[in-house]
């Protein structure tokens, strides 16, 4: 094995020990502490691994409430990561996340739709309502940019479009419609919260993230083609239409999941891109992974804070990654500027 | 390999840009293509390499149709440089020159000593083997035309279209580029600004003028006074270099 291997090996034992600590921490933390051990115990016990005496309610908070969170954290913050590397070398733009595509805006919609208007009388769940919305707004994009195979630029416009747009309508809508109430409910939502997550949400998630992030690395060298552009990809064998059609449509089903589950949570898929750049570099077969955990390590961090930040409240999450996300959106636009 | 074009015909809208092109090019051939601006060739570089589908006509390189054959397939035999392709991400230029290898690699192959070995040699043969390491956001124009080039040649294609790839380069550089391309043992079509370096370095020239070609052959056949002053409206006077008796023209100021 050559020193980059051992590199390479060591970097995934590191992260994978920080990440797990991390969703421990998460665990351990919060209103009602528990110490660590009866984490592990209460974490080996819901796996089957061993029977531990424990106080119930420790357990039941560790395994029901607090262990599903941090593993929907972790993997929100992984697939979010990856639609922003995905997305920023399709578009060939450093400032691409995955809301430019609209989607975030068309979540909120669809939300809004089944909340305030009551769209569905019942049988339509809030989720349910915002993936549709997500969609929604994925479909106008990509009818606005004439399918995949107009430019980048083409698809950045049409993305701020559609964001206007369904900003706009979600705004109408609970302008006029929407009590103090609702209209409140709407606002935490679209800041994104971790609060209602169960174990079904980390079952969704744990098959489309995996899935998401194998798809992408089996792509890795197609994105990486995309560096000069869709032509100079074209003329590096990369069938261009097919592979960006696939991805786009990839980047809709996981933000459009992930979004109707934790609501809008901005500026992760933006930042962890970037952050993992300086440290792997920026080929995709060594990005694409280290984005994912890098997301994961960065959201279950962001969500202990949110939660011990100000005592006995919870800070919407997505007011967290913005105030981290903002100082440094700054400092990529400085480093972005055109080169003399 | 050779090229061969069947009545080629391509436009957007209503405008034609490339019309009815029919041409051959021989194994180990390099053709020049010049023309005022505007006069499709760039568009028919791209038809010829495949990157654009003809409104009608065909193209076969090596006996196959281009719209056959699978893009991988097709890159491994073609490669392409642009006039000029640019890139925000910080990579270095051995990065960019490896990207060359993605027609040979499948999805999740390592890498090979045959693609160090390609790398090496296609760094080598522009002069940047020493700046590997260099980051492309460092680079003057010129370098990255060459490393642009050393990314063409990792292919190790045996065509190869170049898109006015001296444009950029000082004198030095653009007469090493040409040597160079017409010295390797591939078929090559160039399209070119600049008259004399066509002369020099090209063994046929093609010209086009609103599309279609208005004169073919060897530089001695086609850089005349008369398609001088009719397709470029300018008047010259054409001498012989010391170069093997190739044509060389001088610009009158009037």
């Amino acid at each position: 094995m050559d020193r980059g291997m051992v590199r390479l090996g060591l970097l995934t034992l590191v992260s994978a020990a920080v990440l797990a600590f991390a969703i421990a921490f998460a665990t351990a933390i919060g209103d009602y502490t528990i110490g660590l051990g009866t984490v592990s115990l209460a974490i080996t016990n819901g796996l089957g691994l061993t029977s531990a005496e424990l106080p119930p309610i420790e357990e039941s908070v560790v395994w029901d409430l607090r262990l599903s969170r941090a593993l929907v954290a972790a993997l929100a913050g992984a697939g979010l990561s990856l639609c922003g590397a995905i997305l920023q070398a399709l578009l060939r733009n450093p400032l691409a996340e995955p809301f430019v595509l609209g989607i975030s805006a068309g979540a909120s919609t669809g939300a809004v739709c089944v909340i305030v208007l009551g769209v569905g009388a019942g049988s339509l769940s809030l989720s349910a309502g915002a993936f549709a919305g997500a969609f929604a707004a994925f479909g106008v994009v990509a009818i606005l940019s004439n399918g995949a195979t107009s430019g980048p630029n083409h698809t950045i416009l049409a993305g701020v479009a559609a964001s206007q747009l369904f900003n706009a309508l979600t705004s109408y809508i609970v302008t006029t419609s929407g009590n103090a109430e609702q209209a409140r409910n709407v606002m935490f939502w679209l800041l994104g919260s971790f609060g209602g997550v169960r174990w079904p949400d980390v079952q969704l998630l744990m098959l489309i993230v995996p899935m998401g992030l194998a798809l992408c690395i089996y792509l890795a060298r197609a994105l990486d083609a995309f560096t000069f552009g869709d032509e100079d990809a074209a003329a590096l064998g990369v069938p261009v239409g097919r592979i960006r059609l696939v991805l786009f449509a990839l980047t809709a089903v996981m933000t459009a999941t992930i979004v109707s589950m934790v609501g809008a949570i901005g500026f992760v898929g933006l930042v962890v891109p970037h952050a993992a750049r300086f440290v792997v570099g920026p080929m995709h077969m060594r990005l694409l992974p280290a984005c994912a955990v890098i997301g994961a390590i960065f959201m279950v961090t962001a969500d202990i804070v949110s939660r011990v930040i100000v005592a006995q409240q919870t800070v919407p999450i997505g007011v967290v990654t913005a105030l981290v996300g903002v100082p440094f959106f700054a400092i990529i636009l400085y480093r972005a500027r055109p080169q003399a | 390999m050779s090229v061969v074009a069947e009545n080629l015909f391509w436009g957007v809208k209503r405008r034609t840009i490339v019309s009815d092109v029919s041409l051959t090019v021989a194994p180990g051939e390099t053709l020049g293509l010049i023309g005022p601006n505007g006069s499709g060739k760039s568009s028919l570089l791209r038809l010829l390499a495949g990157l654009r589908r003809p409104t009608s006509g065909h193209v076969e390189i090596n006996g196959q149709d281009v719209t056959q054959v699978s893009r991988k397939a097709l890159s491994r035999e073609v490669a392409f440089v642009q006039q000029s392709s640019a890139t925000d991400t910080n990579v270095t230029v051995a990065d960019v020159v490896r990207l060359g290898r993605t027609p040979h690699r499948s999805a999740l192959a390592g890498w090979s000593e045959t693609d160090e070995a390609a790398v090496g040699e296609a760094l080598e043969s522009v002069g940047m083997t020493s700046r590997k390491r260099q980051s492309w956001q460092t680079l003057s124009g010129g370098e990255r035309q060459r490393v642009h080039i050393a990314r063409a040649l990792a292919q190790t294609p045996k065509v190869m279209f170049l898109d006015e790839p001296t444009n950029h380069l000082d004198i030095h550089h653009q007469i090493e580029i040409l040597r160079m391309v017409r010295d390797l043992d591939l078929t090559s079509i160039i399209a070119l600004h600049d008259l004399n370096l066509a002369a020099m370095f090209c063994d046929r020239i093609v010209v086009l003028q609103q599309g279609a070609i208005c004169a073919c052959g060897t530089p001695q056949a086609v850089l005349t006074r008369d398609t001088l002053r009719d397709v470029f409206r300018v008047s010259a006077h054409i001498g012989v270099s010391e170069d093997a008796g190739r044509p060389h023209i001088r610009f009158s100021a009037e």
